[in-house]
Parts: structure tokens; sequence; C-alpha cells
């Protein structure tokens, strides 16, 4: 299924910041602003890649999207619901429309459970939607479908896995109640380069097979490079630059971007002495104090006394960029 | 003779019910002054574990080593401990992942390298504490003066690292070898920190042993690889031999498995199975039950690693075709 317009999720001004203790009793040591208003929207059957440097929020905005964690101000819609307004049946509805896969296959699977549990238990919580004579055939589906062997692996603990295969698990898991949205964070951080291509190639026939839309959440540029449709650039918990997958990468348009992409190792020895690469100075600073303005400037090479005052928008069409001085089309 | 010389090293720790896990295999490297040589791998390959052997820092027992490492021609694993720890300590420098763990976090950063130039180099407090500064300022720590009285824990991970690359040069060591070394920074962290350490062996001719997973640093870094599956070297070449035309099936689909950041691939070529557990290595080529090109031989013998011409070698018994079929 191809992806359309229709946003099956729109995120809009979705605030997350987190109170830190002070050095004294009693005292507060500020707000960590891990998520600073970013809005977006979700179409239907699209890869929407989330890329950012770690603390720039993009977990703390996996969390918000799945209703794991509450925002401190804006919302997350699907369809006519709000995901944290929500109550009784709305509730139910929307946990079972929007999954999450995360990083750790080794943490995120119940250890004392088979596959056979595991994957039952969707629909224990949610027994309308399959029943329950049929629900032995339907797990024994969802492993068919993630490339494990039924009739083999239905009866064996998580242990008794590899990684790879541990994350084709979660992730049947997570199609257990045919869902719309999946929330993808870190997926295939953890695992092996040559598991890593299995899974997400497994991950892109899902979703021609069925339809469902991921929000891919990585810090590895090139794994969300190849699944994306569109990618959003995170700094310091907003988004700096979003925009269709081939143009973002060919011609970035924000200073951190472009910057991010050329620390990426490129796979290519021939001419590695004459690459030009930005070397950004240091670490990105603390979201508990982020400077004034636009949040890059105190690394970017370009930031005028603008920069450090008024703080820029996210605007454009198509490629949206939130910078003064946004870098030329070619 | 070169600087650093691996022959024939094995390395095999005690497993359940009396059997041995063979780690390492049989591996053989050779470094010269100033090259990077790095060590490819993915877990379970027993690329860590060589690096550790190499550096001496294996407890023995559990683990048994054999084989020969030299070190401008001198044997290291029938030396003392003491001994050992003296030439280990003071030529070979290390880098690993973790800082945080790698560091002391009850003293300061200054006190961890005055400590070491004092043991080492015989320095006075106040000598020891300048070259500290020295050191600090080197890997480009910022403030250098008063970040020596910071705490490991008051520095962000790149920091960190740097600190590590600090104690690991400040013995002036003909070799560093880096396990890992920036597997947990961010991209744009990690490209300084591998500045930072080519900076350093051009100005000291320092050779370094690069072991990693990531094929983008090995074509960013090195100038030859050895690309190691399960406790043996499959494939040894220059970098641009590497990634003009592997000569084994192993490499071969490592490079095809892995998603590009210049341009997009329709689909990833997807290595199938998972690296084998080293304590159940299967007969044969350890690599057969993966490779798309095993046959009857693959599978009954084990294919020692041979030269190639253009002074490469590979141990897939396919090798040459392999390599004209990459060439073609």
């Amino acid at each position: 299924m191809p992806a359309t317009d229709d946003p099956v999720l729109r995120v809009d001004k979705l605030v997350r910041h987190f109170p830190v203790k002070g050095r004294l009793p009693f005292t507060s040591g500020g707000m960590v602003k891990a998520v600073d208003g970013v809005s977006f929207d979700l179409r239907r059957g699209e890869t929407l890649g989330v890329v950012g440097e770690s603390g720039c929020g993009k977990s703390t905005l996996a969390r918000m999207l799945v209703g794991l964690e509450r925002p401190t101000s804006g919302e997350v819609r699907f369809g006519d619901a709000v995901v944290h307004t929500a109550r009784g049946r709305h509730l139910r509805e929307l946990r079972r429309r929007i999954q999450i896969v995360l990083q750790d296959p080794y943490t995120s699977l119940n250890p004392r459970r088979t596959v056979r549990d595991i994957l039952l238990q969707p629909f224990e919580i949610h027994p309308d939607v399959v029943d329950r004579r049929h629900r032995l055939d339907r797990i024994k589906e969802l492993l068919d479908l993630v490339g494990l062997d039924p009739s083999l692996h239905l009866d064996r603990y998580p242990h008794q896995f590899s990684g790879g295969q541990r994350q084709r698990i979660g992730i049947a898991r997570a199609l257990a109640l045919r869902p719309d949205v999946i929330v993808c964070d870190e997926p295939v951080s953890a695992l092996d380069v040559s598991v890593q291509a299995q899974v997400v190639n497994l991950l892109e026939r899902l979703q021609r097979e069925l339809g469902v839309a991921y929000v891919f959440i990585a810090h590895d540029l090139s794994v969300v490079r190849h699944i994306s449709d569109r990618v959003a650039v995170m700094y310091l918990g907003k988004l700096v630059e979003t925009g269709p997958e081939a143009p973002l990468y060919d011609a970035p348009r924000h200073p951190y971007t472009k910057a991010l992409l050329s620390a990426v190792p490129v796979p290519q020895p021939v001419g590695r002495a004459q690459r030009k690469r930005i070397l950004l100075t240091g670490d990105p600073p603390s979201p508990v104090d982020p400077p004034s303005g636009c949040r890059f400037r105190t690394r970017c090479w370009q930031a005028t006394e603008t920069c450090a005052h008024v703080e820029p928008v996210l605007t454009g069409d198509g490629q949206s960029v939130a910078c003064h001085y946004p870098l030329p089309v070619p | 003779m070169a600087l650093l010389e691996v022959e024939d090293l094995r390395v095999g720790f005690p497993g359940p019910g009396g059997t041995s896990v063979r780690a390492v295999n049989g591996v053989s490297l050779a470094l010269e002054p100033g090259q990077t040589l790095a060590i490819l791998g993915e877990s379970g390959s027993g690329k860590s574990v060589t690096a550790q052997a190499v550096m001496g820092i294996l407890d023995t027992p559990p683990a048994q080593v054999s084989g020969s490492v030299r070190l401008r021609g001198r044997e290291l694993l029938t030396l003392s401990p003491k001994q050992r720890d003296k030439v280990s300590g003071e030529e070979i420098g290390m880098v690993f992942q973790d800082a945080m763990a790698a560091l002391n976090p009850v003293f300061t950063v200054g006190e961890q390298l005055g400590e070491l130039l004092r043991v080492r180099r015989g320095l006075s407090r106040s000598q020891a504490r300048r070259r500290a500064v020295e050191l600090v300022d080197r890997v480009r720590i910022p403030a250098a003066k008063d970040r020596v009285r910071d705490y490991p824990h008051q520095f962000s991970g790149g920091m960190r690292q740097r600190i590590m690359i600090a104690l690991a040069i400040a013995l002036e060591p003909a070799v560093l070898i880096a396990d890992e070394p920036t597997t947990a920074l961010d991209v744009t962290v990690q490209a300084q920190v591998m500045e930072l350490i080519a900076e350093i062996q051009r100005d000291s001719g320092m050779a370094l042993l690069l072991i990693t997973h990531d094929l983008g640093v090995v074509a960013e870094v090195a100038d030859d690889v050895a690309v190691m599956y399960a406790g043996r070297i499959a494939e040894r070449a220059t970098v641009e031999q590497i990634f003009a035309g592997p000569a084994h099936p192993y490499t071969e689909g490592l490079l095809a498995s892995m998603p590009r950041i210049d341009r997009r691939d329709e689909e990833l070529y997807a290595i199938p199975g998972a690296p084998p557990n080293p304590a159940r290595l299967p007969a044969g080529c350890p690599f057969h039950l993966r490779c798309p090109r095993a046959d009857d031989v693959c599978r009954s013998t084990l294919p020692p690693l041979s030269p190639l011409p253009s002074g490469r070698a590979s141990a897939c018994h396919h090798r040459e075709e392999l390599l004209h079929a990459s060439h073609r």
C-alpha cells in the first residue's frame, strides 16, 4: 500500500520538560527541556525517520507518541482522538492502533514467558480483536510473517534466541493487533551489521504488505536514509529540518544537518584524504539550559547576532528548515 | 621485523562440562610503525579477545593463551607478569569503548595522569602536574589547566574518551590498541575523536590496532584490514583492496548489507542466519552455513588463510573465483 497524504498521526507543538533536582535538598535544578515544541504529520503507510544525537529528545518523543509519557503541553492526535486525554474504550483502541518496538530485544521481552505467551498477551488485553479459537493460528501466522518457524519457536523462551530473532519477536508482538502506526525506537542499533539488514528488510516488507506507518527513530543516518520516505532532524528538543529523504540527504539546508551528515564515515576509502568534513567543536549543550535564540548557534560556523536573539521557526513546504541563514539550494 | 607480530594466537576459555570455548583460533598479524590495522568483526568474532591477549589483560587462567606475541622481536607471552606489565604498560597504550568503566571515579583526571607519570617515569609531583595539563591540552580539551582538577563524571562521553586517549599516550607508546573507541559516541563526536587519534599518529609515528565493527570507520582510517569471523581471520588486505572487491563471501556480504549514506539502495543484501556460537563451531568452514557459495568441500574442510596475488590473503576455498568475479 503506497503512502497517502492522509495523516494517520498529527503531532502538534509537543513539549515535555522534566524537573531536575538541585544541588541542595528542596531546591530545583531547573527543567530538562527534552522535547520543546515538535510538530509533524505522519501519513498513512509512510516511514518518517527521526535522527539526532543522544540527548536530543528523540526517545522521549517516541514514548509520547505511544502514550507512555505524558506531554507537558501539546498533543498527539490519532484520527479524532487525542492520545493523552482519551479514556476507556477510546484509550484501548488507541493503544491497539499505535505500537512500539524498542531498541533492546534483550530487555523488552519477558524472560519467563515463552514466545507463545508473549504473543498471546496482546489478545488477552484486547480480546475483541481475534476470537479465542483463532488466536493460536494468528500467532503462528505472525511468526511466519516475521520469518520465524512456528513449529520450532513457539514454545521457546527469549534467551534461546539470537538478538536478531528476538527483535523479530518484538516486531511480531507489535503487529499482533494490526496497528496503523509502529514507533520503532532504535530497532536495529543493538544488532550486528549482518543481522541489521535482515531486520530492516523485514520492516520494509511488512510495510508493503500491511500498509503500516513507521516512525523510525535512530542515530544511524545511513539506516534512516535507507528506510525513510521523509526525515526529521532533531537538535536539543526541536526539529531543525524536515523533508523528503533524497533532497534532505543530498542537499541539506540546515547547517546542523549538513554537519551531521558529513560526520558519517563513508564506506569508500578511495578519495578519503580529499573528503571535506565539517568538524563540529564540542558536544551538544545541556538541554537544561539551551542556548538562546537558535539552539545550534553555539556550534554553528555561520551564526550571527540575530541567531542569539531570534529563534528561527521551521518554514518551507516540502523541505522545511529552522534557520535564519539556510544553505542554498544547489 | 615488524613492530608488533602476532603469530598463530589461540585463546580458549573453559566452557560448560569441561569443554573449551575457542574464542581465537590461530590469528596472525603484523603491525609496522605508523600503520593503522583494523580488525573488523561482529560480536563473538574474537576481535576483542585478540586485542586483550595482545595487551596481556586476560586472566590466565581461566583463559588459555598460546601462540606468539612479539613486540620489536621480544616475545611477550612468556614474560613474567611483572615484566609483561612493564612492557605492555609503557609500550602499548589502550583505549576502550566504555571510558566511564576504564577511569577511576574517585580520583581527578590530573591525579590519574599524574600517578601514571610519577610511577612509570619517576617525575616529581609538580613535573607530573605540568605534564598532565600538557596531555589534557594535547587531546584538545578546552581549559586543560582547570579541567585536570575535575573527576571523570564531570566530563561528557566524548571528553572522557579524550581523557582515556591522554592516559594511553602519556608514556608515548609505540602501539595504541583501541577497542571500539567511538562506538558509544555520537557521529559528530566520533569524527572528532578519530581525527584526534590520526593527528597523534601523524605526530608521533605511533601504530594503531583498531578493533571495530564499523565498516565506515575502517574505510576512513585504516591502512590495512583483517576481517575476523568465528575466531579466525577470514580475509586480510589493504583497505582499498577490501572495498574494491572482497575475496571472502563474508566480507562481500558485510559490504552489501550496509546501507549507504550517499545513496539509497532498493533492498539490502542480508546475510542469512546469525554468527555462530564460539562454543559450537560448525565443521569445515565456519561461514558455510551462511554462505551462498558453500559446497561439499566447504562443509568438510576448514580453509586456511591462503595468499592471493597482490599481497592479500583469504580463508575461502573459492577465493580466486570470488576475486575474479568482484573485479569483473
